[in-house]
């Protein structure tokens, strides 16, 4: 679809508002709807559009198939690695309020922020690997 | 104003739910089951879940109808004609349409119905399932987590270990969908295959691609085709 | 017993059903797992349908402190996590579909079942 002038026009000026509207989902979740499951998606949705316009190849130099696949993997780990730092500082496994002791809930919310960020990543990553298998798939036969 | 637009939202959702059964194109049930996902996050959000809806619109209405086109350009977008039914490889018989499963959904369905009866009335606050954890979640949380947003609270923190099993079961099935679709190339010395990709030229997925889908007795003939060589 | 109190449930019921009959009605695999997709979301929408207060607001506190009434936000998170869950499902059983094409040239179910019986044994 790349030699159509209007999609590639558009694609370029909608993919960095669906970039930073990830983001604000992200760390706005806290106060409003949003969150890691959704901006996670929604970052994977911007690099769809731009893979679906400008082909997996230019799409690959942006986010190549390993950087996604370790993202993948790599949320889960920065998820359960504050699980364990719960551990490491005397408390439960995902107990956050022991970050800052004697300001319960600051560490709570910074556990939250870094959890949701753990979520992003892997909901990105998947997301990603999953389009990028897909459509690699299709190139097979041609 | 509510009961009017869960009622709307309700009867387009069966419309579009008997759409997707009944078509036989594969590429409008793939577009009328991203309508179905953006209407329930419509109902979502007339029933307060706006967390829920956001997730439902960006999921269910995004990425999944991305998926399943990007399948549709693998595997053609022509259901078979109902009336054929394929029991031997060489013959095709003309079937009736199975009243079988139809029974069974009328059966299963007056079962739930009847097993309604029992529940709690819509929407009143002293239903038991809203007098268990929740009334804690929404009294401590601001004190406890200091977020605003409770479902949030609730995810990542009361609910963390959930959340944490959720996020894995997301990895493993992109590891499921790696192993299945990874193309098999090279063998190496002992006969085994290892698991890899390649670089791919470029991606046209779904919309052109879609266009030659086979014509249903054009998929027969092919079928027949491919088990006459495996059977040979 | 109020029959009325009752009707949306019976609306979410007539979904799954639809979805129900798509799964066991159809042949073709793609269309199976729509009809799959169907009676998860009905699923869904049951489950997020009983966290419903009456006059209740999305479940997010207010600055100022005022006491208003929230929707269960239970239900919600459980919801949230299926259904970013489901899309992951739905991608492996499509990429199963995708390999099933390629190993027998038809996503029909009967003409898979009958190339695999009719292949020596």
């Amino acid at each position: 679809m790349s030699d159509q002038i209007i999609l590639r026009v558009a694609t370029k000026i909608v993919v960095p508002p669906i970039v930073l509207f990830a983001l604000y989902v992200q760390f706005h979740g806290d106060f409003g709807p949003g969150g890691g499951f959704q901006a996670g998606v929604i970052l994977a949705a911007a690099l769809i559009l731009y893979g679906l316009v400008f082909g997996l190849r230019r799409t690959q130099k942006v986010a190549p198939s390993w950087l996604v696949r370790t993202c993948a993997s790599l949320g889960v780990l920065i998820y359960a690695l504050v699980g364990v730092e719960g551990i490491v500082l005397g408390g439960h496994f995902l107990n956050y309020s022991v970050f800052f002791p004697l300001h319960p809930e600051e560490g709570q919310h910074l556990g939250i922020l870094l959890v949701e960020l753990g979520v992003m990543v892997t909901v990105f990553g998947v997301m990603a690997t999953v389009f990028y298998f897909f459509a690699a798939r299709g190139r097979e036969d041609l | 104003m509510e009961l009017v637009l869960t009622f709307l939202l309700l009867a387009f959702l069966g419309a579009t739910a008997l759409g997707v059964a009944k078509t036989r194109n594969l590429f409008s049930a793939v577009v009328l089951a991203g309508i179905f996902s953006f209407l329930s996050a419509g109902l979502f959000t007339v029933m307060d879940a706006v967390d829920v809806a956001f997730t439902e619109a960006a999921v269910g209405a995004g990425v999944s109808t991305v998926f399943y086109l990007a399948t549709l350009a693998l595997v053609g977008g022509k259901v078979r004609a109902p009336e054929i039914r394929i029991t031997t490889v060489k013959e095709k018989q003309t079937a009736r349409t199975p009243r079988f499963p139809l029974v069974v959904v009328v059966v299963t369905g007056a079962i739930l119905i009847y097993g309604t009866l029992d529940m709690p009335p819509y929407g009143e606050p002293n239903n038991p399932i809203h007098r268990h954890v929740t009334p804690r979640y929404l009294e401590e949380t601001d004190e406890e987590i200091g977020v605003p947003n409770v479902v949030t609270a609730v995810l990542a923190s009361y609910r963390g270990y959930d959340t944490l099993g959720e996020t894995t079961v997301v990895f493993t099935a992109a590891v499921g969908v790696m192993m299945l679709l990874s193309r098999l190339k090279k063998r190496d010395e002992l006969g085994e295959e290892p698991w890899g990709e390649e670089p791919v030229e470029s991606l046209d997925v779904g919309f052109g691609a879609l266009e030659p889908s086979l014509e249903s007795g054009d998929r027969l003939a092919e079928g027949e085709g491919r088990a006459e060589e495996l059977a040979t | 017993m109020n029959i009325v109190v009752h009707y949306n449930y019976w609306a979410f019921i007539f979904l799954m059903m639809v979805g129900f009959y798509i799964l066991i009605s159809r042949r073709n695999l793609v269309k199976k797992i729509m009809g799959l997709n169907i009676f998860q979301t009905s699923v869904f929408i049951f489950f997020i349908s009983m966290g419903v207060v009456k006059g209740g607001q999305p479940p997010i506190l207010p600055d100022d402190g005022r006491q208003l009434i929230f929707s269960n936000p239970l239900p919600h998170v459980l919801i949230l996590t299926a259904i970013v869950v489901g899309v992951s499902t739905t991608a492996v059983a499509l990429a199963l579909v995708v390999r099933i094409k390629e190993a027998y040239g038809t996503i029909e179910g009967d003409e898979v079942t009958a190339m695999d019986n009719e292949l020596p044994a």
